[in-house]
């Protein structure tokens, strides 16, 4: 908490932005999206749209997992879902790009309904597992129901055409992903000051309790898997439209994985974790790439050993938060913060 | 269907064979995950790569140094035992005090980990592994079954049989049976948990490292046969996550549906077929065959 703020009323404990500061920020923030395509160029924009399509997926797993306390190990092909069916809209019938997002998310949000329905009976870790069974029986459907999922060669994806414009490149793209990716991470912010986000909470801190006090179970745990998948779904649409071919292939149970990952380093249960976290997960293999480049002049073989390095990485970065910082660097953050807010006093 | 019609009455049975063959590969792994389970309340997502492991070290034993069979085979259960013990020490025990979610995400991390190491050492590409078990096929009545299939069933049965009889009667088997009912109870009778805890998670990873050089005999090797491991989490999840009889009798159930329904529909069927029962199970009764059903209090 900043020095000097004291609230005084309840609407105001309760808001977005607690302070002017972080009014500040977040405009200076938004000024930054607005201007970076004209500094960033190229492979920066695409990285950059990419992040961006994490973030929404990241987002969505978190307020599955970070807020509702369900694991969930399907969560990529919950995207594939959603890139599934932008391909297959747009391929066939030509529809509007903002009604294909709106498609995946719905397609996505309805099959992650299912996949929530064990939820009924099983719990904790048996409904990762499920969520695992899920993923893979999705797997066999994207590889086998040929026509409309393109079996093994998959899909191709029209270019997205918006008001006319073909967002053909990267460049183009982040002033669709960009808009989108704000208005959902906002969105997500906002969910968990309703009644509905309040009883995720609750229902992950303790969900007997939670029971007990009248919240129903099984309605919010669907609703909770419906609206992480619809991120997914809209991530996995946008995913499409950056990509422009969705197979089999595109959505490996890694994913998944990399997505769970991207919730634990950010910081389960703060939007800014997740935001943190998919960032940080993106880029990683980026650096990486980065660093087998540089020392290319030493060992000619480093890029061979990328792949498996980064897979290592991945494990030791879910392993090393989750022993030495189950916060996340949500955490570090808010402590790096607090550093500042309650200077020149110490903590 | 005429694709049934010339399904003779022998190949069925040949199927059933070797699906049992898998299937007590299956329960052989199920019953590592059980002892890790049964000792420290840990759901090992990272089983089939830890019998992946098993698999590649033996490989770098037998085919990488050309160590005979006979001590490239103990020499792979020891490290084993030593990743096992490494596993535990540094990832597991910080968080035991913690809930099991994380310790549940921390061998997700695991899986991952492992994957890694093992292409980073002897790369992604498959690989066999050297012949060791005898060529020649079994004829039962007029059934034939292959001779690695024959093997890779009787070492399991015997390694189990013995695995059954160590916990029955060994002083440490009592002590992992003790930890496994009542933590607290155990450790003040003396029992030295940590202890027990480290030496599950060796045996686990012994065992599971054993029936990762049947199944790389039998299948070849590569750094994706973790995928093994799904299987054996639906015969664990089936059988009941703290039953080791549950983890036979759905390893043995489990193998054989995917041997038929792989001979029937197809290949792509099998983890369709898996998984199909494991939603219906998880659903029906989440507690599996022969789990015992907790009563959760506040």
């Amino acid at each position: 908490m900043r020095i000097g703020t004291a609230k005084q009323s309840y609407a105001a404990d309760e808001a977005m932005f607690k302070t002017d500061t972080q009014r500040a920020w977040f405009a200076a923030l938004m000024v930054g999206l607005v201007v970076y395509p004209l500094v960033g160029s190229g492979y920066w924009m695409f990285l950059a749209v990419l992040v961006m399509i994490n973030v929404i997926s990241t987002t969505g797993l978190n307020i599955l997992t970070g807020f509702t306390g369900q694991v969930s190990l399907g969560h990529a092909a919950f995207m594939a879902v959603g890139a599934y069916t932008v391909a297959f809209f747009d391929g066939r019938f030509d529809t509007p790009v903002l009604l294909n997002l709106v498609l995946a998310g719905a397609v996505a949000s309805g099959i992650g309904f299912f996949v929530g329905l064990p939820s009924l009976r099983i719990k904790g870790l048996y409904l990762a597992i499920a969520t695992l069974a899920a993923s893979v029986i999705l797997g066999f459907v994207f590889l086998n129901w040929t026509p409309v999922t393109g079996g093994l060669r998959g899909l191709n994806v029209p270019t997205a055409t918006f008001l006319g414009i073909e967002l053909a490149t990267p460049e183009r793209l982040y002033w669709l992903v960009m808009p989108i990716c704000v208005i959902m991470v906002a969105a997500a912010r906002n969910l968990f000051r309703t009644r509905i986000g309040r009883a995720f909470i609750a229902i992950r801190d303790r969900d007997i309790s939670a029971e007990i006090i009248g919240i129903p179970l099984f309605k919010y745990k669907l609703l909770s898997f419906a609206i992480s998948s619809f991120y997914a779904g809209v991530a996995g649409g946008l995913w499409a439209y950056l990509f422009r071919v969705v197979t089999p292939e595109s959505f490996p149970a890694l994913a998944s994985i990399f997505f769970l990952a991207a919730v634990i380093v950010g910081g389960a249960g703060t939007i800014i974790g997740g935001i943190f976290g998919a960032i940080f997960m993106t880029l990683i293999p980026e650096f990486l790439k980065l660093a087998a480049a540089g020392v290319v002049p030493w060992f000619p073989d480093a890029p061979i050993y990328l792949a498996p390095i980064r897979n290592i990485v991945f494990g030791v970065l879910i392993v090393g938060f989750l022993i030495f910082e189950p916060m996340g660097l949500a955490e570090i953050w808010r402590r790096v913060r607090r550093c500042f807010a309650l200077w020149p006093f110490r903590t | 269907m005429d694709k049934w019609a010339n399904l003779e009455f022998i190949d069925l049975v040949e199927t059933s064979l070797a699906g049992f063959g898998t299937g007590a590969l299956m329960a052989l792994t199920g019953v590592a995950f059980v002892i890790i389970y049964k000792a420290t309340k840990v759901i090992n997502l990272a089983i089939g790569e830890m019998l992946m492991v098993g698999a590649f070290v033996f490989y770098g034993f037998s085919a990488g140094l050309a160590l005979p069979i006979w001590a490239s085979i103990p020499a792979t259960l020891i490290v084993c035992a030593l990743v096992g013990g490494i596993i535990e020490r540094t990832m597991i025990r910080p968080l035991m005090k913690d809930n099991p979610v994380s310790v549940f995400m921390v061998t997700i991390g695991l899986t991952s980990i492992l994957i890694g190491l093992v292409e980073l050492i002897w790369s992604a590409e498959p690989r066999r592994l050297p012949e060791f078990l005898p060529q020649q096929p079994l004829i039962l009545w007029d059934a034939f079954v292959p001779s690695k299939t024959a093997y890779s069933f009787l070492i399991s049965a015997v390694v189990v049989a013995v695995l059954i009889t160590v916990f029955a009667f060994w002083r440490g088997g009592i002590a992992l049976r003790a930890t496994a009912t009542d933590r607290a109870a155990a450790s003040s009778v003396g029992i030295n948990v940590a202890g027990v805890f480290s030496f599950s998670w060796m045996l686990a990873a012994v065992v599971a490292g054993l029936a990762g050089i049947l199944v790389g005999s039998v299948g070849g090797i590569s750094s994706a046969m973790g995928l093994f491991g799904l299987s054996v989490f639906v015969v664990v999840i089936v059988g009941g996550l703290d039953s080791i009889t549950g983890a036979l009798v759905a390893g043995l159930f489990v193998g054989w549906l995917e041997a038929m329904v792989g001979r029937l529909f197809g290949g792509e069927f099998k983890l369709l077929a898996t998984f199909s029962i494991l939603l219906i199970v998880l659903v029906v009764r989440p507690y599996g065959l022969f789990g015992t059903h907790e009563i959760e209090r506040l």
